[in-house]
Parts: C-alpha cells; sequence; structure tokens
C-alpha cells in the first residue's frame, strides 16, 4: 500500500507541477486566445451571413462591372457616367493618390522650412512659426478642410468675375482654371526629354564626385544640372517644331471653360492636409535637429568647416536619421486623412465608395475593398520609407 | 604664416561673462611656439571657456585673442583663418557616428583643404598609424573603444596639420585603463614639438611634459609656474587647497 500511495503522490504532484509549468501556462493562453478569436469570428460571420440571407441580399463582388452611372468632376484618368463602378473607384484611388502626393510634396517642402524657422535666432520668425505650429495643429482637421472650401466658395467671386491671377490663369468659386498646351505627339517627347535631362544631372552629380575626388576641388555643377534638366526638353521641343497652341480657359456666362482646372475641394483639400501635415513635420524636423548633440556642430566648426557643410555634411545625416520613422507616419496619415474629402465634396475613394454603397447596397464588398486599398497603399509607402530608413541607418555595433 | 617670434596664443586682458555671471576675469597669458601648457582648476573656473574662446567655439566680449598673429574678431575670414591653425580635442571625442573612422579623418581636408580624396586617406592613414588605431579604419566610431575614439579625434585633428592643438580635458570620460593610452599619444605630440593648450587633472601628465603649468579658479589666472614648482612650491593658498585634494 505504502508503494502505491507514494505512486498517486507522484502522480498528483507531477499535475500541480504541469499547471504551474511556465511553458504550459504560456501554450494554454495562447491556446485559449485562438479560440476566443475564432469563436468571435464564426459568430459575425454566420451571423452576418444569416442576415444577408434573411434580407435576400445577393454577395460578391459582381456590381463591380455594373455602370456607375455618376460623374466624377476630378479626374486624372478617362471616366464618366457610362463606365462601371470598377473604372469609378479606380478614378477615386487616383484621386486620393493624386491629392496624397502633391499634399506630402508640399507639407515636406513647409514644415521642413518652418521646423528650421522655430529653431531661428531671430525672435520675430521664431515666434511666428512657433504660433503657426500650435494654432493650425491644435484645429480638427476636418474644421480646416470645411473652413478652405467656404473660404473659397465664399470669397472667390462668381466665375464671370473670375481674378485673373496670373495671365490666363483664373480662380473663381468653382476653382483654378489654367492654360494647357493644345495636344500635339511632340509634348510626349518633351516629358520623356526631361526625363532624360533629369538622369543627366545624376550622372553630371556623380561626375562632379569622381572630380573631387581626385583633383579636391568640385566642379561648379549647378548651372550643368540646370542644363540638364531644362536644356534637354527645350531641345526637344525645338527639333520637334516648337508647337505653340495653347487651350487656355473661355470666360463663360456661367463657368469657364477649357484648358486645365482644379476644383475648389481639391484646391481645398490640398490647402488643408498641407497645412495642418506641415505643422507635424515642423515638429518632426526641429526635434530631428536637436537631437543631434551640440559637440557634433562643435566638432565640425573646430575643423574648420563652413557653417553649411557643417549643416549638410555632420547635422543633416544624422538628423535624417531620427526624422524618417515619424515622417513615415504624416506620410501615412496624409493618405489616410485624405479620405476626409468626403466632407466637402472631393471624389476621392473613400467618397466614390460610399455613393457605390449607396447605390448597390453592397456595403460589406465596398467597405472592405476600400479598407484593402488603403491598406495596400499605406503598406506599400510603408516599406519604401522602412527601405530608406534602414539605408541610413548608423552601424554601432 | 607669422614671424618665429610672435607667440602662439596671445590673450590680453579677456573678459566673458554668461549674461550676469563673470566667467573669465582678466586673462593674460602668452604661449610661445613649441609651448605646452597644462590647465587645471576645480570645475567651474573657467579654464575649458578659456581655451574653448581661443578657436572662437566661445566669444569673448572684452580684450583681445590672437593666434599666430591673426586677431580673433567677429569677422568670419580670420574665425576660419584660426580654425585652420588650431586644431581641438574634446572630452566627449565628439566623432562623428555616421561616418568610418577613414571618412572622420577625411571629412574636413576634403571639404575644407579641397584635397583629393586619395591624398587625403593617405595623410589620414599616416596619422591613423601614428595613433596605432590604423587597422580600425573601416569601422565605425561606436564600433570602437573609448581610448580608440579619442585617439581617433587626435588624428582626426591632426589631419588638418594644424600649428596649435587644444586639449579640452581629453581623459576625464575615458575608463582608467585606457587613459593611459590616449596620454601616450599626446606625449608623443609633445615630443615632437606641437604647441600645446591642454585642460586636464592627470598631473603625471602635467609634470611629464608641461613647460608651465596654469591655475585657475573663479575665473581668473590665480598661479603659473614650471610644473616642479608649481607641485613642489604652491605660492598661493587656493591652489595649495586644490592640489591637496586631487593628489
Amino acid at each position: 500500500m505504502a508503494g502505491k500511495t507514494s505512486q498517486s503522490e507522484g502522480a498528483s504532484r507531477t499535475v500541480s507541477d504541469v499547471l504551474h509549468n511556465e511553458t504550459f501556462r504560456a501554450i494554454l493562453a495562447q491556446v485559449i486566445l485562438v479560440g476566443a478569436v475564432v469563436l468571435a469570428a464564426w459568430y459575425l460571420v454566420s451571423n452576418t451571413l444569416d442576415n444577408l440571407a434573411a434580407r435576400q441580399i445577393s454577395t460578391g463582388f459582381g456590381y463591380l462591372t455594373k455602370n456607375a452611372g455618376f460623374e466624377i468632376s476630378d479626374k486624372f484618368i478617362s471616366v464618366s457616367a457610362a463606365n462601371s463602378y470598377g473604372r469609378a473607384l479606380l478614378a477615386g484611388l487616383v484621386n486620393t493618390l493624386v491629392v496624397s502626393l502633391i499634399s506630402i510634396v508640399l507639407a515636406s517642402l513647409f514644415g521642413t522650412i518652418v521646423g528650421i524657422s522655430r529653431l531661428s535666432k531671430n525672435w520675430l520668425v521664431a515666434k511666428l512659426a512657433l504660433t503657426y505650429v500650435e494654432g493650425v495643429r491644435n484645429i480638427p482637421l476636418l474644421l480646416q478642410l470645411i473652413f478652405w472650401w467656404k473660404v473659397i466658395t465664399a470669397i472667390a467671386p462668381q466665375p464671370r468675375d473670375a481674378l485673373q491671377i496670373l495671365p490666363e490663369v483664373f480662380f473663381s468659386n468653382r476653382g483654378l482654371n489654367f492654360p494647357l498646351m493644345s495636344p500635339d505627339p511632340v509634348w510626349g517627347w518633351v516629358w520623356l526629354g526631361l526625363l532624360v535631362g533629369i538622369i543627366g544631372a545624376v550622372f553630371i552629380w556623380r561626375w562632379a564626385n569622381k572630380v573631387q575626388a581626385r583633383t579636391g576641388k568640385r566642379p561648379g555643377s549647378i548651372p550643368l544640372y540646370l542644363a540638364s534638366i531644362i536644356g534637354v526638353p527645350v531641345l526637344v521641343w525645338l527639333v520637334g517644331g516648337a508647337p505653340t497652341g495653347v487651350d487656355a480657359p473661355v470666360l463663360g456666362r456661367f463657368s469657364l471653360t477649357g484648358g486645365g482646372s482644379v476644383s475648389t475641394a481639391l484646391l481645398a483639400m490640398i490647402v488643408g492636409l498641407t497645412f495642418y501635415t506641415s505643422t507635424f513635420i515642423a515638429e518632426i524636423v526641429r526635434s530631428g535637429i536637436q537631437a543631434v548633440s551640440h559637440g557634433q556642430t562643435e566638432a565640425g566648426d573646430a575643423l574648420g568647416l563652413s557653417r553649411r557643410q557643417v549643416l549638410r555634411l555632420v547635422v543633416l545625416p544624422q538628423a535624417l536619421r531620427v526624422i524618417i520613422p515619424p515622417m513615415t507616419s504624416q506620410y501615412l496619415n496624409i493618405t489616410k486623412n485624405s479620405s476626409l474629402g468626403v466632407a466637402i465634396g472631393y471624389q476621392e475613394i473613400a467618397s466614390i465608395t460610399n455613393t457605390t454603397l449607396n447605390q448597390t447596397g453592397q456595403a460589406i464588398e465596398a467597405i472592405a475593398l476600400m479598407m484593402v486599398v488603403y491598406l495596400s497603399v499605406s503598406l506599400t509607402l510603408s516599406l519604401l520609407m522602412n527601405w530608406y530608413n534602414h539605408q541610413i541607418k548608423l552601424v554601432e555595433r | 604664416m607669422a614671424e618665429d617670434n610672435t607667440p602662439a596664443v596671445l590673450l590680453k586682458n579677456l573678459n566673458k561673462w554668461y549674461g550676469e555671471f563673470h566667467v573669465l576675469r582678466n586673462i593674460n597669458l602668452s604661449v610661445k611656439r613649441g609651448e605646452k601648457i597644462v590647465v587645471c582648476g576645480p570645475s567651474g573656473s573657467g579654464k575649458s571657456t578659456m581655451i574653448r574662446c581661443i578657436n572662437r567655439l566661445e566669444e569673448h566680449q572684452e580684450g583681445s585673442i590672437t593666434v599666430d598673429g591673426i586677431e580673433l574678431t567677429d569677422n568670419l575670414k580670420n574665425i576660419d583663418a584660426v580654425r585652420a591653425e588650431v586644431g581641438m580635442v574634446f572630452q566627449h571625442f565628439n566623432l562623428f557616428p555616421h561616418l568610418t573612422v577613414l571618412e572622420n579623418c577625411t571629412l574636413a581636408p576634403i571639404w575644407v583643404k579641397k584635397m583629393p580624396r586619395k591624398e587625403a586617406e593617405e595623410k589620414a592613414m599616416y596619422f591613423l598609424d601614428r595613433v596605432r588605431i590604423a587597422n580600425q579604419a573601416h569601422k565605425y566610431p561606436g564600433q570602437v573603444s573609448g581610448g580608440q575614439q579619442q585617439r581617433v579625434a587626435i588624428a582626426r585633428s591632426l589631419c588638418m596639420s594644424p600649428r596649435i592643438m587644444l586639449f579640452d580635458e581629453p581623459t576625464s570620460a575615458l575608463d582608467p585603463e585606457m587613459v593611459k593610452e590616449v596620454l601616450d599619444t599626446m606625449v608623443m605630440l609633445a615630443k615632437e614639438g606641437m604647441t600645446m593648450l591642454c585642460v586636464t587633472h592627470e598631473m603625471g601628465f602635467a609634470k611629464a611634459v608641461a613647460d608651465r603649468v596654469i591655475f585657475m579658479d573663479k575665473g581668473e589666472i590665480v598661479e603659473e609656474n614650471e610644473p616642479e614648482e608649481f607641485f613642489s612650491n604652491p605660492q598661493s593658498p587656493r591652489t595649495r587647497t586644490f592640489l591637496e585634494q586631487i593628489l
């Protein structure tokens, strides 16, 4: 009997040991968590399917090929009411990308200027930048977008009294109208020439690096860059017969026709997104520069580097590694915040999705599609920025 | 280039304030070419501030500073000319972490002296070899020890061929076992005839290489003497108290 008792005591000790085992507990917790998630998902999916069936709503993405039947005012690909929902959504995506890209570029430029101004020794400049940052970043973006939209529609004149801010460039409550060059096959080649010119500038830059490495003197290459970037397309234009036909906007009774145009909504989106995000970028740039210790600047000074060289060769390369990750977040924010276009009638993907689901009733598919699109765009941007961040990372050990 | 009998560094009635605080009071100091001077004193006595004025990392408000015959004013040309003559080594090394050891040494020769890369690299390797760290040339500063970093910082300064070297407590941020390797490098420089101004509390170094030791307290030079006299027979009671505390 004594043997059996000790054996069962041994067994019970084993069960208690297992229950207190760290690995066992970790696995148990994960099993319970996964089970709960699966259960919740199953409940949601089956519930949705039951409800859809009860209301006789068909599921699937077939609606994408159906005729959309609505017009899109800002378009960068050809699309009309006769096109499918799929095409309309694609145009919406392009609109999202256009407004995001323009705002990213402008907000980065403006934000960097404001950020550096905040560090200025000039009292007025520094305080102005501070006031701008604190004022603009603490007002909700939605309000700012509506504000800019209201400002433009309320203050800008009717199309027939449109302000001519530059020759042939008109500003009215319908937006901005500007002349475009008349279509001509030469223009395609000119654009290609510009691309070649930019690639040429990269080669000139590398050539300048080589000359500097060999002789110590860096050739004055700024005129060469300009010659390459401007000269090549101009040359192509001249060779192509120098077409000068202009398609200028014409002042009608109620609207401006012809030329290119940017709608009030797009204008308000760009202005709003740029101002709002530039305040965050300003803070990121300021903190990035301040994160580089003053000793670095002193070491550069002591070696005789000029102030500009210290900034370009010592401070900025180090500030950049602090700036890039939060900058990525701001670029992602611009892309996602562009969905607020729905509030002021800029037809980006959220707005078009909204119209689509109203007309088709395919709420789940439409929303899911939009989420997938935003996720893809954001992840792509993220990947690009992470790749760049990796390139400039510091080697520590 | 100035005549050989002009002092390497000449400070006349130098005064400096941080706001209300009077950091430097009537400093007068003349450093001969090739002379080695050790500056010591309690913290806050203005010794770092004084040598930082010599290459204009700090501005002075009264008096004059003349380096190799060039007077330091707010004329940027003069500031550049002085900085080209004067090298500096910092307490916290201040190496550029985004550049390799070699690139740290070639940056200024390439961009300031417009030296061809190959020549700058050869010169850098020569000095890195002199401070016995040539085998680490392609590592980043974060990958080498503190003592090695400080020796790189010395090599980086030497690459600009300075005629005067300033050292601002070069060993006080180092682990004890690394102090010697840096001091050895400095002794080597001293033996080659470099003009040196060195803020340090390494009294062994002072005894070994200094021509003069300067004791500063509360922004003024309290005592200056040859190292033998300075340590064995300090004149001022303040010097005596200080020496008792650190020796």
